[in-house]
């Protein structure tokens, strides 16, 4: 089949967004952990700031990633019309 | 399904599981008056992993079925917040729940790349992947490489390096299930893997994914019931917040603190931990002494020092005051020497490191890749993110994880599901390095300076069960315990926490429970994916395609049975090494399946010769280093830029995403039929959709 422009413009705003919380995922995991012995000595809630990103901050950020993203799609999904409609 | 159905489904289903939440919180609630009223431990414990392993074989019982949709994708019915609480379970598994605390007490920060790579992973599948599998919506993983590369050669690398992977990942479980049954139920082990394995089959023989999407359920919650409880309980013991993700930065701080006073050799305690690290430091003097004279005179040399051991025996036995303490000593030196030249060179080898060990100060919990110059610390670096690497990509790339998100209702429910494993998943992953900084704690201050007199009673009782997982020895004979006279092994941090905490024992036979519930859904899943594989992926698609549903599940049934016999009797050998399994499963995964799965969405021009050469390319380079690097194979090449053979995966994902698109670079794009096939994955709905 054919696809619209619709279609098309769908699905860049879709590669836009998986580009975007990919870059804060990447950002958050690969280039906070490498400059983590420059992070020990900020403090934050108690913990040294990169003992705090690695337990816990990143694992946040994840979470919010992923809803987020589910959040949008359904939005996206809609507008576009090409959300699933027996649901 | 129509939509009304749905909802009646879903608010039956979270009526069951409060319900069946309640009953099992009332359960823990009864034994514990039990145990009030005298009745012995080790009944606790049968009654404990008995009720739970039958409550699993009755939700399979009750979820039996005969028809192919419900049997390998629970009917695609599956609401997001329960599917979430099933991937949690299926992805937790006994080195997860069991496994990670203790590596997070024994190595501080660095230890967290399991904990980022084991959620961060999540990330990828709900991005990359979750969303367009669903919508696919066939039966297995290697059933999406057949259909978008085209051809039986794609699906049949998709099969076998699932059973590859799969099954190096099974073997840990089952080794966690015989490891968790026998210590506390008395079983031996091989008797405790078979017991643990019956309960397995019971449930997805008779009701294949629909009867282990809502085992796991069950298991989930059992789990995270018997990881937080202890947890919370030693939280509130030191900080008085219930909340211990929030509260243990401030037990962390004190943590530091001892770390610096055990580490200051002018305060007294500094003082006596330098005594026993010295004690150490010419131990290993001694050790590495043995060594060199062994690799100079060989043979002669373990013969004179054996006679002079066997000399020291007649003298102490001639003399009428010998103390008996001593003589067995003398006498158990003698019986343990080495009998030859190689076991002597291992043991004296691994004696010397450990030594080693010991003799070091104490390492900073907080503190990032730490090591006594910069070219260690760099080297740590780059293997903590090699490896978070490899998890992550591996998370993306197990089919036991990703086949979960076939059983979802939608593509919508797809995504939220990923949430809602990730948000069920992250739960027991916040928690963990919390309950090492609590342990640690309990550890550094109760019982470092204590009495050798009056040790408490949980160090004998692990002591006498294996001496790798607790040991206490005063080294510099003072009668105080310090730091570096305990070895404690990580399996023991998450089983020995309540006890530490001083909880009663109807916690630790919770805690036993949840172990069990890891392990078992866990190798659930894993055993669904391979018997799955085989019986539709080869009989049904490639052998037989005009087979009868009913033939095709009872092949389903034999084969299920046959893997599990196998991978039991794999199991009974110890093949051991369980992280390096675990991390290799992965490494295989990521390598074999991510390229091609990804690239298959994203990039229309991927086609049949570059899934090929990508997937062969990236999970023969990945096996090969593994081969080449690892100790246990002896074949002890130098490593590549310095990575460690569980990182192995990280050179298999760049050969296979080089593979790919080299291999359809080269040859010519897909046909009509296959990028239309694209276009349907990624429109959650699409006019002229043929499926579903």
């Amino acid at each position: 089949m054919q696809l619209k422009d619709k279609h098309k413009q769908y699905w860049q705003q879709n590669l836009r967004l998986t580009g975007v919380l990919l870059a804060i995922w990447f950002v958050v995991t690969f280039v906070v952990g490498w400059f983590a012995r420059d992070l020990q000595s900020v403090t934050f809630l108690g913990f040294p700031l990169s003992f705090y990103m690695s337990a816990q901050g990143a694992l946040l950020i994840y979470v919010a990633l992923v809803g987020y993203y589910a959040y949008r799609m359904d939005k996206l999904d809609r507008e576009y019309e090409v959300h699933e409609r027996d649901q | 399904m129509a939509a009304p159905g749905q909802s009646r489904f879903v608010s039956q289903l979270k009526r069951y599981y409060a319900l069946y939440t309640g009953g099992f919180i009332g359960f823990v609630v009864l034994l514990s008056i039990l145990e009030q009223m005298g009745v012995p431990n080790k009944m606790l414990g049968y009654i404990f992993l008995g009720v739970t392993v039958l409550l699993y074989a009755g939700i399979g019982i009750l979820s039996r079925t005969s028809d192919v949709a419900e049997y390998y994708v629970a009917g695609r019915r599956v609401p997001a917040f329960f599917n979430g609480m099933a991937v949690g379970a299926d992805w937790m598994s006994a080195a997860s729940f069991i496994g990670l605390a203790g590596t997070l007490y024994l190595s501080g920060y660095d230890g967290l790349a399991f904990v980022l790579g084991w959620t961060g992973g999540f990330v990828l599948v709900a991005l990359l992947l979750a969303p367009y599998l669903r919508k696919f919506g066939q039966y297995t993983i290697p059933d999406f490489l057949g259909a978008r590369y085209g051809g039986n050669i794609p699906r049949t690398i998709g099969v076998f390096a699932a059973i590859l992977c799969s099954f190096t990942y099974v073997i840990a479980q089952i080794y966690g299930v015989g490891l968790i049954t026998s210590r506390f139920t008395g079983l031996d082990f091989g008797t405790g893997v078979f017991v643990g394995l019956g309960s397995i089959l019971v449930c997805s023989f008779l009701g294949g994914m629909r009867a282990v999407t809502w085992t796991q359920v069950a298991q989930y919650v059992i789990l995270i019931l018997a990881y937080m409880i202890p947890v919370i309980w030693l939280s509130v013991k030191h900080t008085g917040n219930p909340i211990p993700q929030v509260a243990y930065g401030y037990v962390l701080e004190k943590v530091t603190a001892r770390e610096q006073v055990l580490n200051d050799p002018s305060t007294p305690e500094g003082a006596r931990e330098a005594e026993v690290r010295s004690i150490f430091r010419q131990r290993e003097k001694t050790v590495r002494d043995h060594l060199k004279a062994l690799d100079a005179e060989g043979e002669r040399y373990l013969a004179s020092e054996k006679a002079r051991l066997v000399k020291t025996v007649a003298d102490l036995q001639a003399r009428r005051d010998t103390d008996p303490k001593v003589l067995e000593a003398a006498n158990r030196a003698v019986a343990d020497f080495p009998a030859d030249v190689a076991t002597a060179r291992r043991t004296w080898r691994r004696e010397a490191e450990a030594d080693r060990e010991k003799s070091g100060p104490v390492m900073a919990h907080a503190e990032p890749f730490a090591g006594p110059d910069e070219a260690t610390r760099d080297n740590k670096r780059k293997n903590f993110m090699a490896l978070v690497l490899c998890l992550m990509v591996g998370t993306a790339a197990l089919p036991h994880i990703l086949m979960r998100f076939y059983t979802t209702t939608s593509v919508r429910e797809a995504r939220h599901s990923v949430f809602w494993s990730l948000f069920f998943i992250s739960l027991l992953y916040l928690t963990a390095p919390a309950l090492a900084v609590l342990a640690k704690y309990d550890v550094y201050t109760l019982l470092v300076g204590s009495s050798f007199s009056e040790l408490p009673s949980w160090v004998s009782a692990w002591a006498s069960v294996d001496k790798t997982l607790m040991n206490v020895t005063d080294i510099n004979h003072d009668g105080i315990v310090q730091l570096a006279e305990i070895t404690i092994g990580g399996d023991l941090i998450v089983l020995a926490t309540p006890e530490i905490a001083g909880l009663p024992y109807v916690i630790t036979a919770l805690v036993a429970a949840g172990g069990l519930a890891s392990a078992l859904s866990t190798a659930d899943g894993l055993m669904l994916t391979i018997s799955n594989s085989l019986s539709h992926d080869v009989y049904y698609k490639m052998i037989d395609p005009k087979a009868p549903t009913g033939r095709r599940l009872f092949i389903a049934k034999a084969l299920l049975l046959g893997v599990a016999v196998f991978a039991a009797y794999i199991t009974s050998l110890k093949p051991g090494h369980i992280l390096f399994l675990v991390g290799a499963a992965f490494s295989l995964a990521a390598s074999a399946f991510f390229p091609a799965l990804a690239l298959g969405i994203f990039w229309k021009r991927a086609n049949k010769t570059g899934a090929v050469l990508g997937m062969l390319g990236g999970l023969f380079t990945c096996m090969l280093y593994m081969y080449i690097t690892y100790p246990f194979f002896g074949v002890n090449a130098p490593l590549w830029w310095d990575i460690d053979p569980i990182s192995g995966g990280i050179f298999g994902i760049l050969v296979g995403f080089v593979g790919v698109i080299a291999g359809s670079l080269l040859t010519a794009a897909p046909g009509k039929d296959l990028q239309n096939l694209v276009d349907q994955v990624r429109y959650p709905s699409l006019d002229g959709d043929s499926k579903l």
